[in-house]
């Protein structure tokens, strides 16, 4: 027999609802695009978790630098105008 | 025990001769779904990969959720008190009314895979047509059932053009199992004479009109499989009507274990 | 210069692990860790592997098919958490066919109750009460373990694992309410499974030799023996709801400890079957072995065919 080849890994995605954001789930084995969905149908949805499955190979997944996260997501830490609450509101203005 | 209840109003107004005709159909659908179901329950724990035994086992449940509506309808349509259990566990393999194809064994993965693609196609168009029927519990059940057939008969169909547009290996296999199994295929579109009588009372479609799609689903997905559609084999049928292969009385002997030996007990 | 950086990851590490902070596939994390996690989360996926045999063994004799159904659907379940463990290991960079490899040589190891047999239907119940409920008592803690995907993966195990254990009860239930056959079946099924059931919780504390560390990695979150209390706990008042005897001459409520006091585990069995002496070692391991020769060609087909289909595409797409 010829030397076993794992079928690709594929990462699954599901939205459990309409309108909300499809969220990542775990991952399966598939040769092909098309079982990958299925075989997330069989694994993932079981207990009627979805109403749309997105997969993708994992190796097409590129993924932020660990190391690197505190020149990627500090930064972001002083930038406390970009959020509402920085701004004072007289309380007159009931609604803004 | 407790006696069924009717709560169907259209099948209270039956004469006895239709309810009659109903029970045995009802019946027939019932041990048809129950013994795939089966046989497709044996491959948990054994399947090729753990996705297709998560797939198997999914089809199985399906199965057997439709059986059991059926085996209730019945019931009720007889009117004598017994229930699904009673159906599924105490009857004799020559009482059985499913078609030969779904009792024979599984065999290799390609065997259960054309076992599943032929009698998927068949269920498919025929649920697709009962949603229609006048008798509104096969009507229900069949609505019900039909979403699941339709993905049977989708994950089914893919597997035949894998395996046979596979290796050499699988496409020897998959021949093998078409020699083995092609012969029971006919029997599905074998009118009964309870089935004939059904459809002249307007309960049931034409299984010769099924016959065609079938054979249209099946050569397209056998060309784009690479195999040829078997011609002038010889039809082996009997199943509906009681002759039975030896297959099912084994099955029947595993599955009824516990009612035979423990009559009357509750599980 | 390594070395310090080492150090400093290291520190960095410990610092996640001590503010209960998650560790996720691609953080540094010392090769210990990931070795005692690959170890651990593929263990508990063969574990549901090989645990679908002692059941699977009786859903084609289920006695009725409200039945059938449900111990399929469990059966399934269990298919499903190995799959999702299998998945979590793959995040640590071991291969789902490696791992099953180890199985296969007897290199990896796997929960040792599944190397008992299923005598009779009751055997059904007493899994389920007995062993799911073993079961969640070590997987509830792994929700919280410190690394992110075997923690999620958890989580999800047992919100479906819930209803596991329940009809196993049910069963127990049923049975010791039914006729003195099914009593009868009833007690023995639990007179085998028992002592078995308080042996998944492993070794003694002081004969646990991962224990310490995996405490301190919060992989592990609290001791064999403490859980091991717990269940004995829990279940004595259940037994004698439905009617069962324990079957421990030594087991006796004790007051000061607010907790029962009960005799020794066979630890020489223990030994043994984890050493592959119990009565099915040999079995399963051929099973499972049998399923996955007989299935090579089915995974190579759909991997042939697939290229074969994108090859197609791709000249499709060149013309």
């Amino acid at each position: 027999m010829s030397q076993q080849k794992e079928w690709p890994l594929w990462e699954v995605f599901i939205r459990s609802k309409q309108g909300l954001d499809h969220k990542h789930v775990g991952s399966l084995h598939a040769a092909d695009a098309e079982m990958a969905i299925q075989n997330a149908r069989d694994v993932y949805t079981r207990r009627m978790e979805g109403v749309s499955i997105w997969v993708v190979e994992s190796k097409h997944i590129h993924a932020s630098n660990p190391d690197e996260a505190e020149a990627f997501f500090d930064p972001a830490n002083d930038k406390v105008y970009r959020h509402p609450t920085f701004y004072e509101v007289p309380a007159e203005i009931k609604n803004m | 025990m407790e006696l069924a209840h009717t709560t169907n109003t259209a099948a209270q107004n039956y004469s006895p001769e239709l309810r009659e005709l109903l029970f045995q159909y009802t019946l027939q659908l019932a041990d048809t779904s129950l013994i795939l179901g089966h046989r497709l329950s044996e491959w948990c724990g054994h399947g090729p990969i753990l996705e297709q035994d998560l797939a198997m086992a999914n089809i199985s449940l399906d199965l057997l959720g439709e059986t059991r509506s059926l085996y209730q309808y019945a019931a009720e349509l007889e009117g004598q008190g017994r229930t699904e259990d009673d159906l599924a566990y105490l009857r004799e393999a020559v009482e059985y009314r499913n078609p030969l194809l779904v009792e024979q064994p599984n065999g290799d993965f390609a065997d259960t895979i054309l076992r599943q693609f032929l009698f998927d196609g068949f269920h498919y168009l025929l649920l697709k047509k009962l949603q229609n029927c006048s008798d509104q519990r096969l009507a229900a059940i069949a609505t019900k059932s039909f979403k699941e057939a339709s993905y049977h008969l989708k994950w089914s169909s893919e597997w035949v053009i894998r395996l046979g547009d596979g290796t050499e290996e699988s496409k020897r296999r998959i021949e093998k199992a078409l020699d083995r199994l092609w012969r029971y295929s006919g029997e599905l579109f074998q009118m009964t004479p309870v089935e004939q009588e059904l459809h002249k009372a307007g309960f049931l479609p034409d299984y010769a009109q099924l016959k065609q799609q079938w054979d249209e689903h099946v050569a397209k997905v056998f060309a784009e499989a690479t195999l040829e559609v078997p011609q002038n084999v010889f039809m082996q049928l009997g199943g509906k009507t009681g002759m039975h292969t030896e297959h099912l009385g084994y099955l029947l002997a595993e599955l009824q274990y516990l009612q035979r030996a423990y009559p009357g007990l509750e599980w | 210069m390594e070395t310090i950086v080492e150090k400093s990851l290291e520190e960095q590490f410990e610092a996640k692990i001590a503010n209960e902070i998650r560790i996720e596939p691609k953080d540094w994390m010392p090769e210990q860790y990931r070795k005692t996690l690959i170890r651990q989360i593929s263990q508990h996926a063969h574990s549901e592997i090989v645990g679908m045999l002692p059941e699977g063994n009786w859903i084609t004799r289920a006695p009725s098919l409200k039945r059938k159904a449900i111990l399929l659907s469990k059966v399934q379940d269990e298919a499903g958490h190995g799959l999702y463990l299998y998945s979590a290991a793959e995040t640590l960079g071991a291969s789902r066919d490696q791992m099953i490899a180890d199985l296969h040589s007897g290199k990896a190891k796997y929960s040792s109750i599944f190397n008992y047999p299923t005598l009779s239907w009751a055997d059904i119940g007493a899994i389920g009460w007995l062993v799911d409920g073993a079961a969640i008592m070590n997987q509830v803690p792994l929700c919280r373990t410190s690394y992110g995907p075997y923690a999620r993966a958890m989580v999800r195990v047992c919100k479906e694992e819930s209803f596991h254990q329940r009809q196993g009860f049910e069963i127990m239930m049923t049975l010791c309410n039914g006729a003195p056959a099914q009593k009868k079946m009833a007690q023995e099924a639990f007179n085998r499974w028992w002592w078995p059931t308080l042996m998944m919780f492993g070794p003694k504390d002081d004969e646990s030799p991962n224990t310490e560390q995996s405490m301190r990695w919060k992989i592990k979150r609290f001791t064999n023996d403490e859980l091991r209390q717990r269940f004995v706990d829990m279940m004595v008042p259940q037994a004698e709801f439905l009617g069962l005897t324990v079957p421990d001459p030594d087991l006796k409520w004790n007051e000061a400890k607010n907790g029962y006091d009960f005799g020794e585990v066979n630890w020489e069995e223990f030994w043994n079957v984890v050493k592959g002496n119990g009565p099915c070692n040999k079995d399963r391991i051929q099973t499972r072995v049998k399923a996955h020769e007989e299935g090579a060609w089915v995974r190579e087909a759909a991997l042939a065919h697939a290229q074969k289909r994108s090859q197609r595409e791709a000249a499709n797409q060149a013309k």
